[in-house]
């Protein structure tokens, strides 16, 4: 089993088919197809081959535009993602707002591997309290499982996909389980800065947490833990884990990597899944809706082969929605199925994203080094004010993590651009000197904060707007509440006290939070949808994204997930994933499905 | 369009447009600076090939004039001169590159063309009103005596145009230059190498920043 054409799927059988190849889609796939089950996975966009198609080493002045992002390549013309982008030619979405401060602006990529591809590898667990969220403040939901529930399927993902990070201990920031966790790579000059001056007004930093290998896996003692008692998909799992490189500390993650050294679907599950023989994937097959059998469950999905046109149909025991949140929410509004609720489409989240950057006097002329290191994150700075917060003075719920950086990274079009704010405007030999000064001492500081659903964030079908496909698309409707403005403020602020703590000077004052907050969707986190829990009348799925009303339906991506933590969604999202589908092969053993 | 009804169409637009509003000397003033962009130029997609050789020219035509490219190497390189360090912006492809730019479809690059274009006219009208010669013919003082006057934020009210579209080229020259291996090695750029394994900072670097 391989890579196979519609028309061929459409002649076999499978136990499971899988729409979407990202994170969920290729954990989903994976488990099932490593324990036995016969999958066929279907995926919108082309096929894509990192180890040939990564742009290794390249330097932006190889680039058309020195690298810029442009609307076709908008995080850069080495950034991996293909046919993607907040606008994706011939599949529009709209909104109900004109203004920007209620819409919503939706990144998707059309290719196999998805998002994983060129994301930003930052992999955080959930912590207890975000387990149940309602039950600590009284907004939004709680989970229909606690944070022991999942804990197992994150060291499982974390030993799979390869993390590094430490144990630190922190509150409602998890320990992995012993010998789970990679070292972290050295922190840079500018995160020993950072560390030494926030740590003067209470605010901690600790070793980040990225999929990426600061080491090579350990093929002798992880397959075994991973796989127990399936001695064929330990061997697989061995045996594609010596595929895979440690990092060289080179080339940014965000293109892809060609020696395997980061999480990406296309290069951590699917190999070892399309080696069980298990597993089949067919390209360029834009799905449109799970068909439903006489019985009242899934029957299958109906899907447009992108390249001929042609509509085909394939059917399985199983439909699982892995198309990404938002895709897999419009895939159940044009199905029609899964929503006695009414709940399909509401409670869309994003994270909560506002920065600050500035320039540190201190770190100017530094001794010139190498500070490439794993591209990113090597410290981190997680919510810290849990019981402060509990005492209600803050004026918004929830918290948000620091993700920061500074240093000589490899130059881009912004790296010596608007210095004037620093040197009032030079040129010639004065320039080149100043240049050479200031390279290397900004610093930019990220919040990442939870956002609270609520009834104003949903999306429903455009009854006006079909995509090239024909299908209708998403209309969006959104609002933050004063939750997220208040913390995107309290970002700012906390971030320009940081900055002066470091001696540092920054080109404009921390802003209010609606100028603060990045637009919806922007942080490209975007998850709800169709939300699991415990009462069929006011969620979509149980906790293991099995469809209330259709039970052999599934979702495994972000559309289940009821409150949005802080930390980064995919990991989550895997875990979850890798539960769903053992919960799959459970009920398809007992003859259940 | 005759030379004169030109003359007097750019008056007009300068009337009216005020990015346009440059001291536009009649001699040059209805020279173009650029050939058009075709207004469906398509960019380089959605899917470009990243392994093969992109150049400027490839993806879409430049359209810089030879005597704006004469005047655009001029400026680069009173921006980024040769030192004891690296050579001048011109001699790592900055031309071509800030050609590329203003000639590329995209929106941000689009918005970017009218200040390029108009400003470039505006040092070549500039340098004949002062030095009765093109930009390019002067001596280094007389063009550090016109980028004098519009390099900087306290550059004064007349010359407000000017330095905007100053500190926009200064930008592209920047970038076109220290995005370049010898610009990159210019500015203490030392990444980019495969290593075995990562060392993090030396000694005498914590030791700057007051951490050892």
């Amino acid at each position: 089993m391989s890579f196979i054409s519609s028309g061929e799927a459409d002649k076999k059988g499978y136990d499971v088919v899988v729409v979407g190849s990202g994170a969920a889609g290729g954990q989903t796939a994976y488990t099932l197809a490593m324990e036995g089950a016969r999958v066929l996975m279907l995926e919108a966009g082309r096929n894509y081959v990192p180890a040939t198609e990564t742009p290794m080493m390249q330097v932006n002045a190889e680039a058309p535009l020195r690298g810029a992002g442009t609307p076709e390549k908008p995080f850069g013309f080495w950034d991996a993602t293909i046919d993607g982008g907040w606008e994706v030619p011939g599949e529009p979405y709209t909104s109900a707002s004109d203004d920007p401060e209620r819409q919503f602006r939706w990144w998707r990529a059309r290719m196999l591997g998805g998002r994983t591809n060129h994301w930003g590898r930052i992999s955080l667990r959930n912590g207890p309290y975000d387990f149940k969220p309602r039950t600590r403040d009284g907004l939004g939901f709680d989970w229909p499982m606690d944070y022991e529930d999942l804990a197992p399927y994150y060291d499982k993902v974390e030993m799979l996909i390869g993390v590094y990070g430490e144990n630190d201990g922190m509150e409602n920031t998890p320990n992995s389980s012993p010998g789970v966790l990679l070292p972290p790579p050295r922190p840079l000059v500018s995160d020993l800065y950072f560390k030494k001056h926030a740590a003067r007004l209470g605010v901690p930093t600790i070793a980040g947490h990225r999929a990426v290998l600061t080491t090579r896996l350990d093929h002798k003692r992880l397959p075994a833990l991973l796989h127990p008692g399936n001695r064929k998909a330990q061997a697989i799992l061995a045996a594609d884990m010596q595929k895979r490189s440690a990092c060289f500390f080179a080339t940014p993650c965000g293109r892809g990597c060609s020696i395997r050294a980061n999480y990406q679907s296309t290069t951590v599950h699917l190999p070892p899944a399309l080696d069980t023989g298990n597993l089949d994937i067919v390209t360029d097959a834009m799905v449109r809706a799970v068909t439903k059998r006489a019985d009242g469950r899934a029957e299958g999905v109906v899907y447009i082969d992108r390249k001929t046109g042609v509509e085909h149909r394939v059917k399985a025991r199983i439909v699982v929605l892995a198309a990404s949140a938002l895709e897999s929410v419009r895939i159940l509004l044009n199905s029609g199925v899964a929503n006695s609720s009414g709940k399909v489409g509401k409670y869309i989240m994003d994270t909560v994203g506002a920065g600050l950057g500035g320039q540190v006097p201190m770190l100017e002329n530094m001794p010139l080094h190498n500070e490439d290191g794993v591209s990113g994150l090597h410290m981190y700075t997680p919510w810290w004010l849990y019981k402060q917060q509990l005492k209600g003075s803050f004026g918004f719920a929830r918290g948000y993590h620091i993700e920061f950086g500074g240093g000589r990274d490899m130059p881009g079009m912004g790296t010596v651009a608007g210095l004037e704010w620093l040197n009032g405007g030079t040129y010639g030999r004065k320039f080149k000197e100043d240049a050479r000064r200031y390279y290397g001492s900004f610093f930019y500081m990220s919040g990442r904060g939870e956002m609270i659903p609520n009834e104003d964030c949903y999306a429903e079908l455009d009854p006006n707007v079909k995509d090239k496909f024909g299908i209708p698309v998403l209309r969006f409707h959104w609002k933050w509440s004063e939750h997220e403005l208040g913390q995107a403020a309290h970002m700012e602020k906390t971030f320009a006290e940081i900055l002066d703590a470091m001696g540092g000077r920054y080109p404009r004052k921390p802003q209010p939070g609606n100028k603060a907050i990045k637009q919806g969707g922007v942080i490209i986190h975007e998850v709800g949808g169709a939300i699991m829990g415990t009462d069929p009348k006011t969620s979509v799925t149980n906790s293991y994204g099995q469809c209330w009303d259709m039970n052999n339906l599934f979702i495994t991506d972000g559309a289940t997930l009821c409150s949005n933590a802080d930390k980064n969604p995919t990991l989550t999202i895997m875990a979850l994933a890798w539960r769903s589908a053992d919960h799959m092969l459970s009920l398809m053993k007992k003859k259940e499905l | 369009m005759d030379r004169r009804t030109t003359i007097k169409w750019m008056f007009a637009a300068a009337a009216t447009v005020p990015s346009l509003r440059f001291g536009i000397d009649a001699a040059t003033a209805g020279e173009a600076a650029a050939r058009d962009v075709a207004a469906d130029q398509a960019g380089y997609g959605t899917d470009p090939d990243l392994q093969k050789e992109w150049k400027a020219g490839g993806p879409w035509p430049l359209t810089l004039t030879e005597n704006a490219r004469a005047t655009t190497k001029a400026l680069c390189d009173l921006i980024i001169p040769a030192d004891d360090v690296s050579p001048a912006a011109s001699a790592v492809g900055v031309v071509d590159f800030i050609d590329e730019w203003i000639s590329a479809p995209y929106p941000q690059q689009r918005g970017d063309r009218p200040v390029v274009l108009n400003g470039l006219l505006w040092i070549e009208a500039e340098s004949q009103k002062r030095f009765g010669k093109a930009f390019p013919a002067l001596a280094d003082a007389q063009r550090a005596q016109i980028a004098d006057d519009i390099c900087s934020t306290a550059s004064k009210p007349e010359f407000a145009d000017a330095a905007k579209f100053f500190a926009k080229f200064r930008d592209l020259t920047a970038g076109g230059f220290y995005t370049t291996p010898v610009g990159m090695k210019d500015i203490g750029y030392r990444g980019n190498v495969p290593l075995e394994k990562f060392d993090g900072p030396p000694i005498e670097a914590l030791k700057k920043a007051g951490l050892a």
